[in-house]
C-alpha cells in the first residue's frame, strides 16, 4: 500500500498539480478567465500539499499544523486587509516569505540529513549527493538574498527608508567580495568540510553574507526603479524554490519554481524596456538622484496655464478624452474622482479612455488594478502601443500625476537622458491638460518639453482637488 | 540519466513553458500575475512539510516549522489577494 502511494499515487498527484499550475497561468492570459486560472493554481497547490502528506504517511503533525495555522492566519489577514495602493509592498513581503522559506527548507534538510544524523561521517556531498549538496548552498544563497532584498524594497516602498538611492562607497567591491566569498564557502560546505562544527559555521556564514548581499543590492536602487526590483525578486523567489527542488529531488518544486522564475524575468524585461534602461543599469543603481532638479526648474519659456473653470470649458467641447494616470494619482487617492469625471464626460456623449504606461504604478500593472478598484471597466484601460496612434484623433488628454512618461523629449531630443524611452504621444492630441502642483521634474529629474507646447495647458494644484473642481464646473456647464 | 540531469531537463523545459505562457499575458493583468506567481513560488511549502515531519524539538524541525509558516503566508496570502484583485476587474456595465 505504502509502495503504491509513494511510487504511483504521489507522483501522479504531483504531475496533476504541475499541469494545473500551467493551466492556471494560462487562465491569467485573459481577463475573463483570470479568476478561474488563479483558483486552478490554488487547487494545484492544495493537491500538492495533499500529495506530500500522503507521501509522508503518518508522521508527527505538531510542527506541521503549527506552521500551517500561523502562516495561514497571517497570510489571510494580510490579503484581506491590504490596500490596493500598497500591493507592491505586499508582493515584496510575500516574495521575501517565499525566499526565506526555501532557504529554511535547505538549511533544515542540511541539519536533518547531516548535522543531526547519528554517526555521520564524510562531507555533505557524500551524505546528500553532490548535486543536492551544491543546490542546498544555492537555495540558501538565493532564498536569503531574496528575503533581505525584499525587506529593503518593502521599507523603501512604504517610506520607512528613503526612496532615493543610498550609495555606499566601495559597494561594488563589497558585493563582489560577498558573492565570491559565499560561493567559496558554499563549495567548501558542500564538498570539503567534514567536521560538523565547520559545516554549521559555513552555513551560518553563507546565510549572513547573502542577507547582507540582498540589502546591499537593493539599497542603491531608486524608488522609481522599484517595479524592476520587485519583478526581479519575484523571479528569484521562484528560482530559490527550484533550487530547493533540486535539494529534495522534487520535480514539482523545480517545475513551479521555473515557471515563477520565467514569469519574473519576463516582467523584469518589460519594465526595463518601458524605462529605456538595461537591467545592469538598474542594478548598478543611483538613477533618480535629484541632481537634475536645479537645472530643470526655472528653465521653461512660455508655459500656458489655466484654472479649473477654463479647463472645464475645454472639456465641455471635447468629443474624445483620454486620461493619462500616473502614480501621483494614486498618491492623491484620486482614482474615484477621475472615474466620476469620466462618467460625467461619457454621459455628455464623449468617448473616454485611459492610457496606461507600463510603469504608471509602483509595480507592473499596478495602475490597472487601482483603476479597476475605482470601478473603471477594463476595456477602457488601453496599453501604450495600442493607444499611441489614437492621440492624433483625440480632442483632450488629461494627464494626472504622470510626468516623464509624456515627455516629448524621449522621441524628439536625441541629447535627452530619456531619449529612446517609450512614451505616450499625448502631444499629438488637439489639447492636453496637465494637472500638476508645479513645474518640478519627475523621477528622471529632467525638464518636460510638453509644458512649453502651445497646445498644452498646465492646471496647477492638488490632483484630487483640481479633479473635484473640474467635476463641479462641468456639472454647472452640462447640468447634473 | 542521473537524477540531476533529469532535474535540469525539467527545469529548462519548464522555463520555456513559462516564457511561452507569460509573454501572452496582457499588461492589465501583470499585477495579479505577479501576486499569483508569488503564491505559486510558495510551492516550497511542499519541501518544508518534509523538513518538519519529526515531532521532537530539533534545529531541523524548528526551521522546518518556520519554513512552513513563511511558505503558507506566501501561498494563502498570495492566492487570496490575487482573487481579491481579479474580482474587481469587470466589463463595462452599459454594454
Amino acid at each position: 500500500m505504502t509502495d503504491f502511494i509513494q511510487g504511483v499515487l504521489v507522483p501522479i498527484l504531483y504531475l496533476l498539480s504541475a499541469v494545473l499550475f500551467i493551466f492556471g497561468l494560462k487562465g491569467l492570459t485573459r481577463v475573463g478567465t483570470a479568476r478561474r486560472g488563479n483558483t486552478m493554481a490554488a487547487g494545484a497547490m492544495l493537491i500538492a500539499i495533499i500529495g506530500t502528506l500522503l507521501d509522508l504517511g503518518f508522521v508527527d503533525y505538531r510542527w506541521i499544523v503549527a506552521g500551517l495555522v500561523v502562516g495561514g492566519a497571517i497570510g489571510a489577514i494580510a490579503a484581506v486587509r491590504v490596500e490596493m495602493t500598497s500591493m507592491p509592498e505586499m508582493v515584496a513581503l510575500f516574495n521575501g516569505c517565499g525566499g526565506i522559506a526555501s532557504a529554511l527548507v535547505a538549511i533544515s534538510v542540511l541539519w536533518l540529513d547531516v548535522v543531526e544524523k547519528p554517526e555521520v561521517a564524510g562531507t555533505v556531498a557524500s551524505n546528500l549527493g553532490g548535486p543536492a549538496a551544491f543546490t542546498t548552498f544555492l537555495s540558501i544563497l538565493i532564498g536569503t538574498l531574496t528575503f533581505s532584498g525584499s525587506l529593503v524594497a518593502f521599507l523603501k516602498l512604504n517610506g520607512t527608508l528613503p526612496g532615493r538611492p543610498i550609495m555606499l562607497p566601495g559597494r561594488h567591491a563589497l558585493n563582489l567580495l560577498l558573492l565570491v566569498g559565499s560561493i567559496a564557502a558554499g563549495i567548501a560546505m558542500a564538498f570539503f568540510a567534514v567536521d560538523l562544527g565547520t559545516i554549521e559555521l559555513l552555513c551560518l556564514g553563507i546565510s549572513g553574507a547573502s542577507l547582507a548581499l540582498g540589502v546591499l543590492l537593493v539599497i542603491p536602487i531608486g524608488g522609481a526603479d522599484m517595479p524592476v526590483v520587485i519583478s526581479l525578486l519575484n523571479s528569484y523567489s521562484g528560482l530559490a524554490a527550484a533550487a530547493t527542488g533540486f535539494v529534495l529531488n522534487n520535480n514539482l518544486l523545480i517545475i513551479s519554481g521555473a515557471l515563477v522564475g520565467a514569469s519574473g524575468l519576463i516582467l523584469t524585461q518589460i519594465m526595463c524596456k518601458a524605462m529605456n534602461r538595461t537591467l545592469l543599469n538598474v542594478l548598478v543603481g543611483g538613477f533618480g538622484v535629484d541632481e537634475g532638479t536645479a537645472v530643470a526648474t526655472g528653465e521653461y519659456g512660455v508655459v500656458r496655464s489655466a484654472g479649473a473653470e477654463e479647463a472645464a470649458l475645454i472639456l465641455e467641447a471635447a468629443e474624445s478624452v483620454i486620461f493619462v494616470p500616473g502614480y501621483g494619482l494614486a498618491v492623491a487617492q484620486a482614482q474615484h474622482t477621475v472615474k466620476e469625471l469620466a462618467d460625467r464626460l461619457t454621459k455628455h456623449g464623449a468617448s473616454v479612455k485611459y492610457a496606461i504606461h507600463p510603469v504608471a504604478g509602483r509595480m507592473p500593472g499596478h495602475m490597472n488594478v487601482l483603476l479597476a478598484e475605482a470601478d473603471v471597466p477594463y476595456e477602457q484601460l488601453v496599453e501604450m502601443d495600442v493607444i499611441n496612434p489614437e492621440f492624433k484623433s483625440t480632442d483632450v488628454v488629461i494627464i494626472v500625476g504622470a510626468n516623464d512618461v509624456v515627455n516629448p523629449a524621449a522621441e524628439k531630443s536625441p541629447g535627452s537622458p530619456i531619449y529612446g524611452m517609450p512614451v505616450l504621444e499625448v502631444w499629438n492630441a488637439a489639447s492636453t491638460l496637465m494637472i500638476k502642483r508645479s513645474l518640478s521634474p519627475g523621477f528622471a529629474g529632467i525638464k518636460n518639453e510638453l509644458f512649453e507646447y502651445p497646445n498644452n495647458m498646465m492646471v496647477f494644484g492638488d490632483a484630487k482637488q483640481i479633479l473635484q473642481e473640474l467635476n463641479t464646473e462641468l456639472k454647472d456647464l452640462l447640468g447634473a | 540519466m542521473g537524477v540531476l540531469l533529469i532535474g535540469v531537463y525539467v527545469f529548462v523545459l519548464s522555463m520555456f513553458v513559462g516564457f511561452e505562457i507569460i509573454t501572452k499575458i496582457p499588461p492589465t493583468l501583470h499585477t495579479p500575475l505577479m501576486s499569483g506567481a508569488n503564491a505559486i513560488s510558495g510551492i516550497t511549502l511542499v519541501g518544508s512539510l518534509y523538513a518538519a515531519q519529526r515531532g521532537e524539538v530539533t534545529v531541523s524541525s524548528v526551521l522546518g516549522c518556520l519554513a512552513i509558516a513563511f511558505a503558507t503566508v506566501n501561498v494563502v496570502g498570495g492566492f487570496l489577494v490575487t482573487d481579491r484583485m481579479l474580482k474587481m476587474f469587470r466589463k463595462d456595465k452599459r454594454k
